[in-house]
């Protein structure tokens, strides 16, 4: 839940970058990191293993204006992908006001994006969140590879696999590229503030 | 969700009980990493955001620990610095009050204080 604060009058809005290991996640908030680098007041945390692996967390902070007066301030969190890092995903999760979903189209991940996402409806379970309630934007990363010899699954799978039910917004993008980060950050923003409007203004 | 009163009553409990003290900074927030109140002796600098979000990730990481070796919590750190040190102390479920002090201050009295600011912080929020 956002944290509102009547008297600094700031609005803190957590969103999560959630997702399979090797996903884009953190090449996400990179891309942000380095495209709004003048706008971004603070340095991009990011606690990673000797391999460059995101170990707990990446967080990225910025400032998007104002709503009624609010100063409203986002703050990226992305998770480890690492199958055996869920407990750390769990306790990055705490408070979440709106996730993306990096999903991986390379066809070998197929597996790894269908269990990634039933492990989230079970972790906002925990916190008594309902995914099918929680903004959410889905992105289908390394579309970039539909050019190399790797083997893709095409947009229809992703949806079908990952987004028949759900049916929230989604985006084919390339993290490293940068095609359609902002896109997705736009509209996981939009969603998000839209979401909190309702509940809070 | 606090009120400006709740607030204000937090801000001055901080500021009397701790700045005034002698300690450096003094950042009261909840657990997913937000700041609530922020306090400092004007002093130095330091990035309170991203501060805030490792603090919550490092306590809740402390927290989970504790229930591996079958404690319900660890209800406060501690870490220590050759200038300066970190307290973190759990306020309720859904705070933490955390506080940064340099060496001229000994840790026995930054637990006394944070044990005092806690109660009347919890005595804040108890009335809506």
């Amino acid at each position: 839940m956002a944290l509102i604060n009547v008297k600094t009058r700031e609005v803190q809005i957590k969103i999560v970058y959630y997702g399979p290991g090797r996903g884009g996640k953190t090449t996400n908030l990179e891309y942000i990191n380095k495209k709004y680098r003048n706008q971004i007041k603070t340095e991009m945390v990011s606690l990673k293993t000797q391999d460059d692996r995101t170990l707990f967390f990446d967080f990225l902070p910025f400032d998007v204006g104002q709503i009624k007066g609010f100063d409203i301030t986002i703050q990226l969190y992305t998770v480890p992908g690492q199958v055996k890092y869920n407990a750390t995903r769990k306790l990055v999760l705490r408070g979440v006001d709106g996730i993306v979903f990096v999903a991986d189209v390379q066809k070998e991940q197929r597996k790894k994006n269908i269990e990634s996402l039933n492990q989230l409806y079970e972790n906002l379970e925990t916190y008594k969140l309902d995914l099918f309630k929680m903004p959410l934007v889905m992105q289908y990363n390394k579309i970039d590879l539909k050019l190399t010899n790797i083997p893709v699954l095409s947009s229809q799978t992703m949806q079908k696999d990952l987004n028949s039910l759900l049916r929230v917004p989604a985006f084919e993008a390339s993290a490293l590229k940068g095609g359609n980060v902002i896109l997705t950050l736009k509209k996981i923003i939009s969603t998000t503030l839209a979401s909190i409007q309702d509940q809070v203004f | 969700m606090f009120n400006q009163n709740q607030l204000d009553a937090i801000d001055n409990v901080i500021q009397v009980n701790l700045i005034e003290a002698g300690l450096d900074h003094v950042i009261f927030m909840d657990m997913a990493g937000n700041t609530i109140a922020k306090h400092d002796n004007g002093k130095s600098h330091l990035d309170s955001t991203a501060f805030a979000a490792l603090a919550a990730g490092n306590f809740a990481a402390v927290d989970a620990m504790a229930k591996l070796v079958g404690e319900s919590e660890f209800s406060l750190l501690f870490h220590k610095g050759e200038k300066s040190s970190i307290h973190f102390s759990k306020v309720n479920d859904d705070t933490l009050l955390i506080t940064m002090f340099n060496k001229d201050i000994s840790l026995g009295l930054v637990r006394l204080k944070v044990a005092e600011t806690i109660k009347k912080v919890n005595t804040i929020l108890a009335c809506e």
